[in-house]
């Protein structure tokens, strides 16, 4: 359809489109940078009576969703369909079927428009999303990845250019806070339902498992899932806004001091959150906290900006298309993609 | 009658995706394939070819018509998503038609009763029947999801000469050919084909039977399989 060569001016608007999870999401945005609308249509109503993401009613909501998500980001943003100079959406990782509804979303506006299409590295749009907010992010920083699906210790180099630290063993940090709160009868998603809790109780209360606290780079959680499910069990009365405020003070803890030994290593400048848990009270506090002691910058986006959205997609996929050019239409979903490391 | 349009059909429901171009001349162009569960990264280029070999632009199509299942979930949300969006961007008016309506179409002259069965999985099939009309097919009751065993027994009940034809007939195949008056159709005949959804939506388009692309619903005829979440201590 188009060749290679520059493809994408500075100031040239992109649809990005993210349906990774339990998000219907469209956005334009302008040369990578600027947010003109940001459509983010929310599926925890439906998902909330199962106590979690259901693959199937997911992907049924994404169909339902796609084209009126999109029409109210292309009307928000004011610019006209002829406009959008490329359309990325997420190819993974996420849900297979819930990724390829916005995969051939994409795809089909590509072929009617005329233009590149993108196929956008989830992880990679979480990379993105700070600086969307802050714009005068100054890298190398450590980015703490943190969300239902992922948890990770990035060093980001460059704008395209970064380094896994470490990653979780076994449960991701917000998949740790949900089986918490599950278990609690907090509720679905158990991040917001504990960060909530957790202001009414002593963070000190009870002292549960640090797990490689001084140990590499790579977390675990799900000792810590355990240890605070066996302490409910032995101590039913326990006050839970306390329960809450430990087990919270335990996960921001590893992730922060992690983050922190990371910087000190690699001569990062700044300390960045991004993903769903990055909206945590606890851990934004605890993060300003380091940086202030440190001397490190701290980069704590919006909550619309580390959750799941577009704006993030379409600022990655106009990078990559300035640095590789447009993908194949034979590009599928890829559930298990992993960020490209180099 | 309305004007002549110029269709583009998009099929996805079972493990064969495809896609053609027609209008009141026919069929111009098709492009299929039977790769299971490929169709996220085939349908866009056979779009992209199917549009060259007709030597027309997505800019000239008047309509977009859609097979809105019953049929693989995966293969559905391809379809549907890539047709609604397309129709959405050109701002043309769509036509939906059944999965087993399209396996039933090319065998309308057959004269007999046809029996439809797409492979549903987990032991299960989408089905429906059929009466062969003058140039058409009629289809004599609402489409259901059920075990081969349910389709078997209905069969019998009707004592019609029946032509058993889909892809679920080839995988339920000893099930069906043994019984008395019942054929199996050639498995030529077991996929919804691209060029049939053109046919029989060019029919409908000269009648004006448009949907609006936010009103096209895929047939999944089951619920999402999950149990809703009952107490706190359940897991």
């Amino acid at each position: 359809m188009t060749g290679s060569g520059p493809l994408v001016a500075a100031s040239e608007p992109i649809l990005g489109i993210e349906t990774s999870c339990d998000e219907t999401a469209a956005a334009v945005v302008a040369g990578g940078k600027q947010v003109l609308s940001s459509v983010v249509s929310s599926q925890i109503d439906l998902h909330a009576r199962y106590g979690g993401v259901v693959p199937e009613v997911a992907g049924r909501a994404h169909v339902e969703r796609m084209v009126p998500v999109v029409s109210q980001a292309l009307v928000e943003s004011a610019v006209d369909d002829s406009d959008i100079a490329a359309v990325g959406a997420t190819a993974g990782p996420g849900l297979v079927g819930a990724l390829l509804v916005g995969v051939s979303a994409a795809k089909a506006l590509a072929l009617v428009w005329d233009v590149p299409f993108v196929a956008v590295n989830h992880l990679e749009a979480h990379l993105h999303a700070a600086f969307l907010d802050e714009p005068t992010l100054e890298l190398p920083v450590v980015v703490v990845l943190v969300s239902g699906g992922h948890t990770m210790l990035v060093l980001m180099e460059e704008r395209l250019r970064y380094r896994v630290l470490g990653a979780t063993l076994d449960d991701a940090a917000g998949e740790a806070f949900d089986k918490v709160a599950r278990y609690m009868g907090l509720g679905y998603p158990g991040g917001p339902a504990i960060d909530r809790l957790s202001e009414q109780g002593d963070r000190d209360a009870v002292a549960f498992p640090r797990a490689m606290l001084h140990d590499g780079w790579n977390f675990s959680f799900s000792g810590l899932k355990t240890s605070v499910i066996n302490y409910l069990r032995r101590q039913p009365d326990a006050p839970a806004a306390d329960v809450a405020a430990s087990f919270q003070e335990a996960v921001a803890d590893v992730l922060v001091a992690k983050a922190r030994r990371a910087a000190a290593e690699h001569g990062a400048l700044g300390l960045c959150l991004a993903g769903g848990v990055a909206a945590n009270s606890r851990l934004r506090e605890m993060t300003l906290d380091a940086c202030t002691a440190d001397g490190l910058a701290a980069y704590l986006p919006s909550r619309a900006m580390c959750t799941d959205n577009a704006a993030m997609v379409a600022a990655a996929a106009w990078w990559r298309l300035k640095a590789d050019g447009p993908s194949p239409l034979t590009v599928g979903a890829d559930p298990s993609l992993g960020l490209p490391e180099g | 009658m309305g004007r002549a349009v110029l269709i583009l059909g998009i099929e996805s429901a079972t493990g064969r995706v495809g896609c053609a171009i027609g209008g009141h001349e026919g069929v111009r162009a098709s492009v299929q394939t039977t790769r299971d569960r490929r169709h996220a990264e085939l349908l866009a280029p056979q779009i992209q070819a199917a549009c060259a070999h007709a030597g027309v632009g997505l800019r000239d199509l008047g309509a977009v018509a859609v097979d809105v299942g019953p049929g693989l979930y995966t293969g559905l949300r391809v379809g549907v998503t890539t047709a609604i969006t397309m129709a959405h961007a050109l701002r043309v008016p769509m036509v939906a038609v059944s999965s087993l309506d399209l396996v039933a179409y090319p065998l309308r002259h057959t004269g007999r009763t046809l029996t439809v069965v797409i492979d549903a999985r987990r032991g299960e099939v989408f089905h429906a029947r059929y009466g062969c009309l003058p140039g058409g097919v009629q289809r004599l009751n609402e489409p259901e999801v059920g075990t081969p065993d349910h389709v078997v027994s209905q069969i019998l009940a009707s004592a019609d000469e029946t032509l058993v034809v889909g892809d679920g007939a080839e995988s339920y195949a000893s099930m069906f050919e043994r019984l008395r008056g019942v054929e199996l159709a050639d498995p030529g005949f077991a996929h919804p084909s691209a060029e049939s959804l053109v046919l029989l939506a060019h029919a409908l388009a000269l009648r004006e039977e448009f949907v609006r692309p936010d009103e096209i619903e895929p047939l999944y005829l089951r619920r999402p399989d999950a149990q809703p979440h009952r107490t706190a201590s359940s897991s």
